[in-house]
């Protein structure tokens, strides 16, 4: 029996304002616990909540760019349960009306996926979007047991976050993993949020069943169950894979699909059923009394959709013309938005100190691709982390275009300002691989390879051409690869056919 | 004459005229206070230390000539679900019972930046929920007028702490009439803002979309003073309304006090179960506004029935959630095992709200929690909104007609300590007349307007001399306004005040 696979993804996006939601505490990562706090965020009796607006323009500017209807009209409600994480012991979200509904996500489907040969795209939908308030974090401390306890940090309770959630539209892992990326693209270029899975400003659950392929018109949709706990994109992908294939496997063998809410386990590599919770959640939601409706004005409205950031497409379609880069380069550099950024303060600072370099767009783009990328890659890095910052690269190709060292030089000094973050100057003095371009003293060095390579000389004169090569690979060595190689040839030549 | 005799507006002249020092006042309020606090037990705690320093350091400002705030030295008694950093804030229950406030209520800040001083916390309902004072874990309050009878409810102690002259004024808090019902059963005046009107960042939150700050006096004057001083638009609190604010201690006496204003009687709140001395009262009071150029209209706010029913719907699902924080965890009371024994997470929870919480705040938590729950949540909590709504569109309506509402403020003077306290209906009944005004959102005042003669004698006494017979519980009015219109209510209530200073005037 076939089955189709349908999954829905529930996005929470940490939103990057420098204060919480609904009050001014700082939202930045990494503080000591509980020191990002105040009355309001800890629950304090007597306290009030009062809104961040650039959270709600953070939103609207999401709302807008996914296709969404903005609500004229948006409240807030109280999500009623009791959890340590929690200090009201209710939540401040949204429930009848969110901020914006009915948007779409477009995805680019490449060709291992899909039976054809070029990549199609496909839309899921967007049922809504809306705000609400992050929860504590809790550190859960077991070991022997007069020591089991948690600890509790406040600080990141009240950061905003935006939840967006597709409609079940997502027919397979490998959709997810893309809804998911595509996401996280758009949202880094619209600069709301970090997108980091492992900082927890990205995070992702998921409604998964399957239904026979055989009746799709008729069948409604399978038993689902929820998906939590995937704490990376591999993690996603896994997590869906290994829970598609327990449902079929389980239908297939005439057992039934119960619905529950299921933890990723990404050590053993299988899902695990929560038990803890027998009955569904009531979470008695209600419009919140201590916020006033929010009522969004269609000037308010527009005035961001005026000015929103450049969006992934429009930027690489910018980098092709330009940068005169080509589709699969501009690609690569606009694939996340802190690479493009990257490039384009590179090329900025080239400028600024106005390099010489005939295609230096392409030269630059060349050195990221080749050079540096491999190496973050490996690393598992960011480009944020990379230890070669733009200004570096920048002085190693001023470097280049002055002659001062060699393209092949170049290479070295590169790997080495990778390893230790050194700036390109100070390395080619060290190691002294500053390009010798003086014609004297490569003179006198082709002079003297010319004495001791006599053999060599006899054959190229006899017309042997690889001789020519041999006695410049001999004056590189005896220069320690630091002769300016056109230089070397220009001599080199004028000697033999003196 | 007494210190504590004084109301605000002397002591302001005489401190203001170096004629007596801010010290010598806070001493001799809490003298007061030792006198007559046995008996009464308006406080829960005293801030007596930090009284005398504020007193100390308002008297330098004075002694050096430099600027001090409006109230400068005018002792206040604050109802303690109110924030002031540093000092208890136990809302009358075990579990805050040892909580200390980490900050200042913006009416508390504006309170200090006038340079007022704070003589301490009284006592109230637990979690302001009950219209008698009784729910407190920390014992009841007593009318000054009859120890045996109750001083209203939840700023019971509040009342007191102003109807027996141990503070000058004091801040209570009204939701389904707090402030204005206690103010009736002791005599005294007390207002609720247009809901907006004061902030509430600080106040511990009971029902947020009915609950209200405000002034409790022994005169319209002081009331207004301290009006004044604590409204106006906070940032922090995001329903609080900006919107101009005329000086309330002016305007009192108006041109032509209240010639041509028209006042209506609504006839749905003079119905069986009223007590007829009060509505002799209040059909008296009506009469004297007549008389002053007041036109007298009937009126019908036809919802008033089901005014309680959504008021204990509304209520009660707010507090369920505001009151879901109070679980042991970062603050107040925690239940521990006992013997060592084991206690998860639930059991911590269910514990210590157990027994942290009063019978009267369980009861209502558990009604919002029901009104919210899935399947009723149509039926009772958003059914209750939208009679809510009708009940405002009536105010609405009868505004229209008539620039101000009168009523009697309580159906019967203070009665008995424990008479209702076994029948929670009976005692939800007694808000009838104030609850209506939470619910609109609209602005209330209660004054003094006679006496009744108590226990009721076939040999009755006449209005004006009951207040000399000891035991005798006072009578309130009640004049609601519309939205924002604070000015108006204090104008009228100002008028009459002054009219029947005579008659309405007591010894206690």
């Amino acid at each position: 029996m076939d089955y189709q696979t349908v999954i829905g993804l529930e996005v929470h996006v940490q939103l990057k304002t420098k204060s919480k939601l609904f009050c001014g505490c700082s939202t930045e990562f990494g503080a000591p616990p509980n020191t990002n706090i105040c009355p309001v965020c800890t629950g304090q009796p007597g306290v009030l909540p009062v809104l961040n607006k650039k959270a709600i323009e953070y939103a609207i500017r999401t709302a807008i760019v996914l296709g969404c209807k903005v609500a004229e009209r948006a409240i807030f409600a109280r999500k009623n349960y009791f959890y340590p994480d929690l200090p009201k012991n209710y939540q401040i979200s949204m429930y009848e009306l969110p901020l914006a509904v009915n948007g779409y996500l477009e995805l680019k489907i490449e060709s291992p996926i899909t039976n054809y040969q070029s990549p199609i795209t496909k839309k899921v939908g967007i049922q809504r979007v809306h705000l609400e308030e992050d929860a504590g974090k809790l550190l859960h401390q077991i070991g022997s047991r007069e020591l089991d306890y948690s600890l509790v940090d406040f600080n990141r309770t009240g950061i905003p976050l935006l939840e967006i959630v597709s409609a079940p539209e997502i027919n397979s892992p490998e959709e997810a993993y893309i809804y998911l990326q595509t996401l996280k693209t758009i949202l880094q270029y619209l600069d709301v949020s970090d997108c980091d899975m492992e900082k927890g400003s990205l995070r992702c659950d998921a409604n998964v069943s399957v239904r026979p392929l055989d009746r799709l018109s008729v069948s409604k949709l399978g038993t689902k169950t929820e998906l939590k706990n995937m704490n990376s994109f591999k993690a996603l992908k896994e997590a869906l894979t290994y829970e598609v294939n327990r449902q079929i496997h389980l239908l297939d063998w005439g057992g039934n699909i119960v619905q529950e809410t299921l933890l990723w386990d990404a050590e053993k590599k299988v899902t695990q059923s929560m038990r803890t919770k027998e009955y569904a959640h009531d979470y008695r939601y209600f419009p919140e009394p201590d916020l006033v409706p929010l009522l969004l004005e269609k000037q308010f409205i527009e005035d961001i959709a005026k000015n929103l950031p450049e969006l992934p497409a429009t930027r690489k379609e910018r980098f092709i013309k330009e940068y005169q880069l080509t589709e699969y380069d501009a690609g690569v550099l606009t694939a996340e938005k802190p690479l493009a950024d990257y490039y384009e303060e590179t090329i900025r600072e080239s400028v600024k100190l106005k390099v010489k370099s005939e295609r230096l767009t392409k030269e630059v783009a060349n050195w990221i691709t080749t050079e540096l990328l491999g190496r973050l890659n490996a690393e598992n890095k960011t480009i944020n982390e990379s230890p070669v910052k733009p200004e570096n690269l920048v002085s190693l190709i001023k470097l280049i275009s002055q002659r001062t060292i060699s393209g092949k030089i170049a290479k070295t000094v590169f790997e080495e300002m990778y390893k230790t973050g050194k700036k390109a100057e100070e390395i080619v003095q060290e190691r002294k691989l500053v390009q010798i371009s003086d014609e004297q003293e490569i003179a006198k060095i082709v002079d003297a390879v010319l004495k001791e390579n006599e053999p060599v000389v006899k054959e190229y004169k006899a017309g042997k051409e690889k001789a020519f090569t041999a006695l410049v690979g001999a004056v590189m060595k005896k220069t320690s690869g630091r002769a300016n190689p056109e230089i070397v040839n220009k001599i080199l030549k004028e000697k033999l056919h003196e | 004459m007494q210190i504590y005799e004084l109301t605000a507006k002397e002591l302001r002249e005489k401190i203001k005229k170096k004629e007596i020092s801010v010290e010598e006042v806070v001493k001799a309020f809490y003298t007061r206070i030792e006198e007559v606090e046995e008996k009464i037990h308006s406080f829960v705690t005293l801030t007596k230390e930090e009284a005398i320093k504020q007193a100390e350091a308002i008297d330098r400002k004075i002694r050096n000539n430099e600027p001090v705030g409006e109230l400068a030295g005018i002792p206040v008694a604050i109802k303690d679900n109110l924030c002031i950093s540093g000092a208890k804030t136990t809302c009358g229950s075990r579990i805050l019972e040892n909580y200390i406030s980490l900050y200042d209520a913006t009416v508390i800040k504006k309170l200090r930046d006038a340079d007022a001083i704070f003589l301490g916390k009284t006592n109230m309902d637990e979690f302001a929920m009950g219209s008698s004072t009784e729910t407190s874990y920390f014992g009841v309050t007593h009318n000054p007028w009859n120890l045996d009878c109750i001083p209203g409810g939840s700023s019971g102690g509040s009342a007191t702490a102003v109807a027996a002259k141990e503070a000058p004024f004091a801040l209570g808090s009204d939701t389904g009439g707090s402030i204005r019902q206690p103010a009736a059963c002791c005599g005294i005046v007390g207002l609720k803002p247009t809901y907006g009107r004061v902030s509430r960042y600080g106040l511990v939150a009971f029902a947020s979309s009915l609950d209200q700050i405000g002034p409790l006096a022994r005169n319209v004057y002081d009331c207004a003073l301290l009006l004044k001083i604590i409204a106006g638009y906070d940032k922090q609190d995001s329903t609080s309304v900006d919107l101009p604010m005329p000086d309330f201690c002016q305007g009192l006496e108006g041109k032509d006090g209240i010639k041509g204003l028209k006042v209506g009687l609504p006839k749905e709140y003079f119905i069986e179960g009223i007590d007829s001395e009060v509505e002799k009262a209040v059909k008296n009071a009506a009469k004297i506004l007549e008389k002053l150029g007041a036109g007298i209209i009937e009126i019908s706010l036809p919802h008033t029935e089901y005014a309680v029913a959504t008021y204990y719907l509304i209520a009660p699902s707010e507090a369920s959630a505001n009151l879901a924080r109070y679980d042991g965890i970062r603050y107040g009371y925690q239940a521990r095992g006992t013997r060592h024994e084991e206690q998860d997470l639930v059991e911590t929870y269910e514990k210590t709200r157990g027994e942290g919480f009063g019978a009267e705040v369980k009861r209502r938590i558990m009604l919002g929690t029901y009104a919210l729950s899935a399947g009723y949540y149509d039926a009772y909590y958003l059914k209750a909104l939208k009679v809510r709504t009708l009940i405002k569109k009536d105010f609405d309506e009868v505004f229209r007609k008539v620039d101000v509402i009168l009523t009697p403020t309580a159906p019967t003077p203070a009665f008995k300590l424990g008479e209702k306290l076994d029948d929670p209906l009976k005692m939800y009944l007694s808000d009838i007349f104030t609850i209506s005004a939470n619910l609109a959102g609209i602005p209330g005042i209660s004054i003094p307007c006679g006496f009744s003669q108590y226990p009721p004698s076939p040999f009755p006494l006449p209005l004006g001399e009951r207040s000399k017979v000891r035991g005798n519980l006072p009578i309130g009015l009640q004049i609601l306004g519309k939205p924002f219109a604070e000015e108006t209510i204090l104008k009228v209530a100002y008028t009459y005040e002054q009219t029947c200073k005579e008659s309405i005037k007591y010894e206690l």
